[in-house]
């Protein structure tokens, strides 16, 4: 994978196959670290499936929700001098963490989260997603319900909001990390 | 940094293009998106079906998003299901792929023959 986006984009894909309807995901910067978290409320994971999904060679077919999209954001984190968690609990849903070192010449770039969050939106209308980007005090919040309560009856996945909404993003994305992390200008 | 209240005129006007809104015949895109797809290149891909289909302005087109089919090789994939359910998948694309498949097969109603499944694992 080659950015964060993209890592966001797999990741979240277990959230939607586990039936979630509200997906929350934030970034937040805390100086040397950069924390990616998404949680969901989907059917979670028993202990005995949760200790395999980190470990790719234990993958099995017929169980959707493991394979290699959780070792590689693992490693991601990882190869910086960060860290992984992830925590689960069966009908209440799973949350994913993953620290990456910010100055680390092995973190990979945050990428286009708007493109993202609109090929998510895009195709699963019903779920809900919240993105929260945080740095200190400053704080950027998108929420897809309150996007559908104001649209009273437009779809969301009308081109003209969907395109809204990722302005909005990367709008956000420039003013909460400008000039902190590298790859977004201020 | 954007307000909600900018959405009150995108309201309006996509309230006046509503009724215009042709739902018969619904056609549907399905891209592959998982792990393999994603890092295949299957998110530029999506985008250019969404983005082609809005810029000619066709309705009758769902562009929707599926797990791994088990072909990892030949990702990004995606299949096309007409009304009719008859299905076509596309193998190995990139976003001008996936461009000449909206005009020549969305919209003309010809496939791309050489992009498909049966084309490339002869």
């Amino acid at each position: 994978m080659r950015d964060l986006s993209l890592h966001l984009m797999d990741i979240a894909g277990n959230s939607l196959s586990a039936g979630a309807n509200l997906i929350r995901i934030s970034l937040e910067y805390k100086k040397e670290l950069l924390s990616f978290k998404i949680s969901d409320n989907g059917k979670g994971m028993e202990k005995e499936l949760l200790d395999k999904v980190i470990n790719p060679f234990t993958t099995s077919r017929t169980t959707r929700k493991v394979g290699m999209g959780i070792p590689l954001l693992k490693n991601s984190a990882e190869i910086t001098g960060g860290s992984f968690s992830i925590k689960s609990e069966p009908n209440v849903g799973t949350d994913v963490e993953a620290n990456f070192v910010t100055d680390s010449i092995d973190r990979i770039p945050v990428g286009d989260i708007d493109e993202t969050m609109k090929a998510l939106i895009l195709s699963n209308t019903s779920v809900d997603f919240e993105l929260k980007f945080i740095n200190g005090k400053k704080e950027y919040e998108l929420k897809t319900l309150d996007v559908k309560n104001y649209l009273n009856g437009v779809p969301i996945q009308n081109t003209e909001v969907i395109n809204w909404i990722g302005e909005n993003i990367s709008g956000g994305l420039k003013e909460i990390f400008g000039g902190v992390l590298d790859e977004i200008s201020g | 940094m954007k307000s909600l209240a900018e959405l009150e005129a995108i309201r309006e006007k996509a309230l006046k293009d509503i009724n215009l809104r042709d739902n018969a015949d619904k056609i549907r895109v399905v891209v592959g998106m998982a792990t393999c797809g994603i890092a295949a290149g299957a998110r530029p891909v999506m985008n250019a079906f969404v983005e082609e289909l809005n810029k000619r302005n066709i309705k009758n087109v769902n562009v929707l998003m599926t797990g791994c089919v088990g072909a990892c090789r030949l990702e990004p994939m995606a299949d096309v299901i007409n009304a009719k359910g008859e299905k076509t998948t596309y193998v190995n694309l990139d976003a001008e792929k996936a461009k000449r498949i909206v005009v020549d097969h969305l919209i003309n109603g010809k496939p791309v023959i050489e992009y498909t499944i049966g084309e490339t694992e002869k």
